[in-house]
């Protein structure tokens, strides 16, 4: 009977996607090719003095992304630190400097990464001006870096790659917010609280206190899932009643994670003129969450032990309201789109399981990605395909009509780099240097052995992915993993903007090859393979190693 | 313009030399692949310089064990003494291996560069004091002094007589004389080689056979087209080409990944295992990293312009062999790639009340003296439709001249038989002011008309008897004969996304009729070198690479602005300057060859890079259990070969990696076998072959090595 859930499941998310794909992804398409400015848009540009007629060259697109989130992370952790003097704070003091600066990090790098229990520890005026304005404006300048991309592709010699103030203020504005205030009110009606009453204590059944937090969360909540970001308002995520209560609302989340990534190749097919390129890709991304998904609601439903098979599943860490469908379904969405929020503890799933989120990861968030960043990732890893399949057919390889040549390929090579480096490194660094790794084992890891590893990698595939989600019994909230994941979070979000940016100028800057009978189609079903084949063998495989030393020596015993 | 002899084209590849390597070219490799294991030549070659690096290390390690106890545990796992060494050993078996195929690749140019260095040898040169050439342009009056032909400048003039060496590249600014060139092109037949127009360039180092030429130096000593040959060939000058660079790039940053990989193993595996010993990491990371693409990535390159060498094109850069495979447009000489270059007779049309046998007959005889190819056409095609007729007709020749514009025969009967151009045909027949009829005017021009139209040449025969009175029989039509299977090859030119632009002298009418019969996409007529240019560099605003042929220096503009210019060796020095190719042949159907060859170069190389990713898996499940059975025996899960223990699974998947190149070595010098189609039908083709063959070879191989290797004791 799981199959046929999970059938209808599937079926529910991918028809509803369906719908949406073509009049999302042109109405994005829209919003980044339209000449016309809002009235409130051009408010803000005479505010912040921009021109938005004129556009930038990839350098000062790049110089602006990395001010912009500079000023972010600045502010984010100066109304941290200065929490106890804020309005509204509920009286908590401020986070600790390496806890501050984590959440910086983790909120401006669009991570949501949380070394800490949000209701204990940040108050209404953090969580509305320093986190919720990072959810939207992070995720905003994800989709612009991606738009950046593909204006390169469509482009012909061409010095600019477009206006990133003009993108962040278009994507914020026309895109993620009325979105958001559908989907928070569609998250109210099931349920959500929207409220601002703090702390409230109530005595319970058997007489007992309680205190129960209140708050914003629908707001917080939609965006956080919208903007693929994943910071909840609670501790316990959209596992908490608060945030997800019920079956439908969990869907619900679901689709808010997958809409805008899965809509993006369209916005890409229709921005380079070619939709079926945009139909490539997103195959090329649904082979992999169908097949990401299938294996974990295997895994899982058959996890073996007294207690799974009692429960007819592995059950541990799962809400009964979701059942293991919707756990599964969850944790492959918020694992393979860069969004870390969860509603089932992944550090329970079996062992094999468990691999799974993680592997979403390792593929570089691809499985649809983040907003933005899973389009650009897999337009990095189309470039390396197209380069090798245009040797295969013996012509010096292009892609949309660009020629791939050492610039190109030398920009997507270092791109690759980037992750999978500093998810070893940052693991490797946890346990060779000494005094860190008698903290990492002492004070961080709770599961001594294999899974404490696994947790370790965990946080660190997290981090360099920048999803946000984790092995939770894993105690981050310490100097070492605070501050290692924070610097991977940044590394691991603005080193690969850098090169997507240098992509984008030296595509823009080519003129168009013309496609002859001799061009290698990359809308057709040997390229979508390929793509799916070249993304498992070059970021996945890299990490074939560790996992035998974690999820696989733990789960095959 | 005298072309007594044309050269012959040559049988294209010397059969010796077919197939991958022979154990004479192993053998004069092998001090070559020595020399290389140099850590300065390894450093070029990233991936390679890696292997060297672990060898270099292992080999320490075996040396150093037996003083500290014997080879450390790894992963839990006792390793047999002999295990480092094995590893060592074979580390450096597959940095030669490498090194060998590239000494193999380059020992089949060294042959070349060596007879090419004999035609260097210093000769003696007598250079003109003062050349004048208003007043002295045979140079006979001026005082000329010998000096040796390494101290020639660059605008010195010299005399070279028969039998003596042309000292020095230049043109020839006065005379004419027939060169042996065989020292570089390997044509016995020699050439003819006159100052002015497109034949007017001379090669130091050939032999002036006939005659007596002043000769205008335009290369330094040092710099000569036989110094860039020898360079060419012995791969001394050979720069990476913009794809061997990006696809270095990407194996590097590869290999840095899986050296990542390697390093943070150990600290990871510190935690809840147990490390792997030094030795096993070094062999985990020499399987990951792509050593087979690593290893022959230079060979396949040396191999392809070797290929061309073998066709007798020179590539003056890789570069422009790379350019070749991309091409999408090819502009082609009409006359000796589309045609035969000369016409020949496909039809007697007989004007009304001739009798055919008449016409044909006549038209036979008047051609019987006739040696050009048109002349011998005719009675070809006359004996084919009529049958054998008597050769031995006697009778006085007249031969063509430009005044008559005419040839034929005057029989012993005195009847007259003409042959030529229909004005001058008739006006022979009207000569003391007869009339022909205007009914029979009209019907010749008529036919005249018709044949012009179809792209071919009319020819009118007439016979005059004793009485001077004419007849008119009919019109002989002269056809550009279009080579055989052509519409087939651009059929498939089609396929693989390359346009066919015919170029060609000849009016619109004629060229069209010609280009349709030949099945090119497109044609320039009455193209002059200003017309081609203008098209190339309207294909290149498109976006489309161009690749032409050209020999005359009014050529070398358009030669200079296309992608691929091929220059014909037989052309002016200009044009071979301005083209990045040479062909010795000159033989413009080359074109399609060397694009052919383009292709096979990028082809080889990704098939080889396909292959070597594709074997990581097999590595994977090879390595990766061996390296943690110690510690996690669980993970036997993944021995899915069924590896006898952990030593001789990694000394193993060690000597597959080796050997594989050996393999391959083969394969990167002949290259993958190109067979043209569709761009979607050859990477299917390709990706199965060595994408999935890739996948499997690998397990297969490590299996069988592994059957043997557990007979070692110990392993």
């Amino acid at each position: 009977m799981t199959w046929v859930y999970a059938l209808l499941a599937l079926a529910t998310v991918a028809i509803i996607l369906g719908v949406l794909y073509r009049p999302l992804g042109d109405y994005m398409a829209w919003v980044y090719t339209s000449r016309k400015d809002w009235k409130v848009e051009r408010g803000i540009y005479k505010v912040i003095g921009v021109d938005s007629k004129t556009e930038q060259t990839w350098q000062a697109y790049l110089r602006s992304v990395l001010a912009f989130s500079a000023i972010g992370l600045l502010i984010v952790y100066g109304l941290q630190r200065l929490q106890q003097w804020l309005p509204y704070s509920l009286g908590l003091p401020a986070p600790s400097e390496h806890l501050s600066f984590n959440t910086a990090a983790s909120f401006v790098g669009n991570t949501n990464w949380q070394s800490y229990s949000p209701e204990l520890t940040v108050g209404y005026t953090v969580q509305f001006a320093g986190l919720a304005v990072q959810n939207f404006v992070s995720g905003a300048v994800g989709i612009a870096v991606a738009i950046a991309l593909v204006r390169g592709f469509a482009y012909r010699r061409s010095g600019t790659i477009g206006n990133f103030w003009v993108d962040l203020i278009r994507g914020t504005l026309r895109i993620l917010l009325p979105i958001a205030v559908i989907g928070a009110i569609v998250l109210m009606i099931g349920g959500v609280i929207q409220n601002f009453n703090g702390f409230t204590t109530v005595t319970t059944l058997t007489g007992a206190t309680q205190t129960i937090p209140g708050g914003p969360v629908a707001s917080q909540e939609v965006i956080k899932l919208l903007g693929t970001n994943g910071g909840g308002f609670f501790n316990a995520n959209s596992s908490h009643p608060f945030e997800n209560p019920t079956a439908w609302t969990n869907v619900f989340q679901v689709l808010l994670m997958l809409v805008i990534p899965f809509s993006l190749p369209r916005t890409f097919g229709r921005i380079v003129g070619d939709n079926r390129q945009g139909y490539a890709i997103l195959s090329v991304m649904a082979i992999l969450y169908v097949a990401s998904f299938s294996i974990l609601t295997a895994l899982e439903s058959a996890g073996m032990g007294t207690a799974p098979e009692l429960a007819g599943g592995a059950m541990e860490g799962k809400e009964q309201r979701f059942g293991i469908l919707g756990s599964t379904l969850f944790a492959t969405t918020s694992t393979g789109t860069s969004t870390g929020a969860v509603n089932s503890m992944h550090d329970s799933y079996t062992a094999l399981g468990g691999m799974m989120p993680m592997l979403n990861m390792m593929l570089g968030e691809v499985t649809p990605g983040g907003v933005g960043s899973g389009i650009y990732a897999i337009l990095i890893l189309a470039v390396i395909a197209v380069f090798i399949s245009g040797l295969l057919i013996g012509r010096t390889p292009e892609y949309l009509g660009k020629k791939i040549g050492p610039r190109e390929i030398k920009l997507a090579a270092l791109y690759i780099l980037v992750m999978p480096t500093l998810v070893l490194a940052g693991t490797a660094m946890s346990f060779a240097i000494p005094g860190i790794r008698e903290d990492v084992e002492n004070t961080s890891i709770w599961n001594p052995g294999i899974h404490g590893m696994s947790e370790v990698l965990y946080a660190f595939t997290s981090a360099a992915n920048n999803n946000g989600s984790a092995f939770a019994g894993l105690t981050a909230n310490t100097p070492w993993l605070n501050t290692a994941l924070g610097v991977v979070i940044l590394l691991g979000r603005f080193v690969p903007i850098v090169f997507v940016l240098a992509l984008a100028g030296s595509l823009a800057a080519q003129d168009k090859v013309p496609t002859t009978s001799g061009t290698l189609p990359t809308h057709r079903p040997m390229f979508i393979g390929l793509l799916t084949v070249v993304t498992i063998l070059v970021t996945a495989l890299t990490f074939f190693p560790v996992l035998a030393l974690g999820p696989l020596a733990e789960g095959l015993m | 313009m005298s072309t007594i002899t044309e050269p012959r084209p040559k049988p294209a590849e010397a059969p010796t030399r077919k197939g991958g390597f022979t154990w004479e070219q192993v053998r004069a490799a092998l001090p070559g692949a020595f020399r290389k294991l140099n850590p300065k030549e390894q450093w070029r070659n990233p991936v390679m310089f890696l292997v060297w690096v672990g060898a270099a290390l292992t080999t320490v390690l075996a040396i150093s064990e037996p003083f500290i106890g014997g080879p450390a545990d790894s992963g839990g796992t006792v390793v047999p003494w002999q295990f480092t060494w094995a590893i060592a050993v074979w580390l450096w078996l597959t940095v030669l291996f490498a090194n060998l195929a590239e000494s193999v690749a380059e020992g089949r140019g060294k042959a070349q560069a060596e007879t090419l260095r004999k035609t260097r040898t210093s000769t003696m040169a007598n250079r003109v004091a003062s050349y004048d050439p208003a007043t002295d342009a045979a140079a006979e009056r001026a005082a000329t002094t010998q000096i040796s032909s390494s101290d020639l400048a660059l605008g010195d003039v010299v005399v070279v007589t028969a039998g003596e060496l042309i000292p020095g590249d230049g043109d020839i600014v006065w005379g004419i004389a027939s060169v042996d060139e065989s020292a570089i092109t390997g044509e016995s037949a020699p050439v003819v080689r006159e100052s002015g127009g497109d034949r007017s360039a001379v090669t130091g180092g050939t032999r002036v056979l006939s005659d007596r030429i002043v000769v205008r130096i335009t290369s330094k000593p040092g710099e000569t087209f036989v110094d860039r040959m020898i360079a060419l060939v012995e791969g001394a000058s050979r720069q990476k080409t913009p794809n061997e660079i990006a696809l270095n790039i990407l194996l590097a940053s590869l290999s840095i990944i899986f050296v990542v990989v390697a390093l943070t193993l150990n600290p990871i595996a510190s935690y809840a295992a147990a490390p792997v010993s030094v030795t096993v990491l070094v062999a985990l990371l020499v399987c990951l990293i792509p050593t087979t693409i690593g290893a022959l990535l230079s060979a396949i390159g040396i191999a392809g312009m070797d290929r061309l060498v073998q066709r007798n094109v020179l590539a003056m850069s890789g570069r422009a062999v790379e350019a070749a495979g991309d091409v999408t447009t090819l502009l082609l000489d009409k006359t000796g790639t589309i045609t035969y270059g000369n016409r020949r007779a496909s039809e007697f049309v007989r004007l009304g009340g001739v009798r055919e046998q008449d016409l044909v007959r006549a038209a036979a005889l008047s051609s019987l003296a006739d040696p050009t190819p048109e002349g011998v056409s005719i009675v070809e095609l006359a004996e084919q439709e009529h049958g054998e007729f008597d050769r031995n007709t006697t009778g006085e020749i007249v031969p063509f001249t430009a005044q008559t514009r005419m040839s034929g025969l005057d029989l012993p009967d005195g009847t007259q038989i003409r042959k030529g151009a229909g004005s001058a045909v008739i006006a022979w027949l009207e000569e003391g002011g007869k009339r022909l009829p205007s009914s029979l005017l009209a019907e010749l021009d008529e036919y005249v008309e018709r044949i012009s139209q179809s792209g071919g040449t009319p020819l009118v025969v007439a016979t005059k008897d004793t009485a001077g009175e004419g007849t008119l029989l009919g019109v002989v039509h002269l056809k550009d004969v279009v080579k055989e299977g052509l519409p087939a090859k651009f059929a498939e030119m089609r396929s693989m996304g390359i346009r066919t632009v015919m170029i060609t002298g000849d009016n619109p009418l004629t060229a069209a009729a010609i280009a349709k019969e030949a099945g090119v996409d497109d044609f320039l007529a009455e193209a002059t070198p200003e017309d081609k240019l203008a098209y190339i560099r309207k294909e290149q605003e498109g976006g489309n690479l161009v690749a032409m042929t050209g020999d005359g220096t009014n050529d070398a503009p358009a030669l200079a602005q296309a992608d691929v210019g091929v220059a014909m060796n037989s052309g002016t020095s200009a044009a071979k300057e301005a083209g990045n190719m040479v062909d010795l042949d000159s033989d413009p159907s080359k074109l399609i060859d060397v694009v052919r060859i383009g292709k096979q170069l990028l082809i080889t190389r990704g098939a080889l890079t396909t292959f070597s990713i594709a074997n990581d898996i097999a590595k994977y499940f090879a390595i990766i259990p061996a390296m943690f059975m110690g510690v996690f025996p669980q993970l036997a899960a993944l021995n899915i070969m069924g590896l006898h223990s952990p030593a001789s699974a990694v000394l193993s998947a060690i000597i597959f990696n080796a050997i594989v190149i050996v393999f391959l070595i083969p394969l990167a010098l002949r290259g993958v076998k190109y067979r043209p189609g569709n761009a979607s039908s050859i990477l299917g083709r390709n990706l199965a072959v060595y994408g999935l063959g890739g996948v499997i070879a690998p397990f297969i191989g490590i299996w069988v090595i592994d059957l043997v290797v557990r007979l070692i004791p110990g392993f």
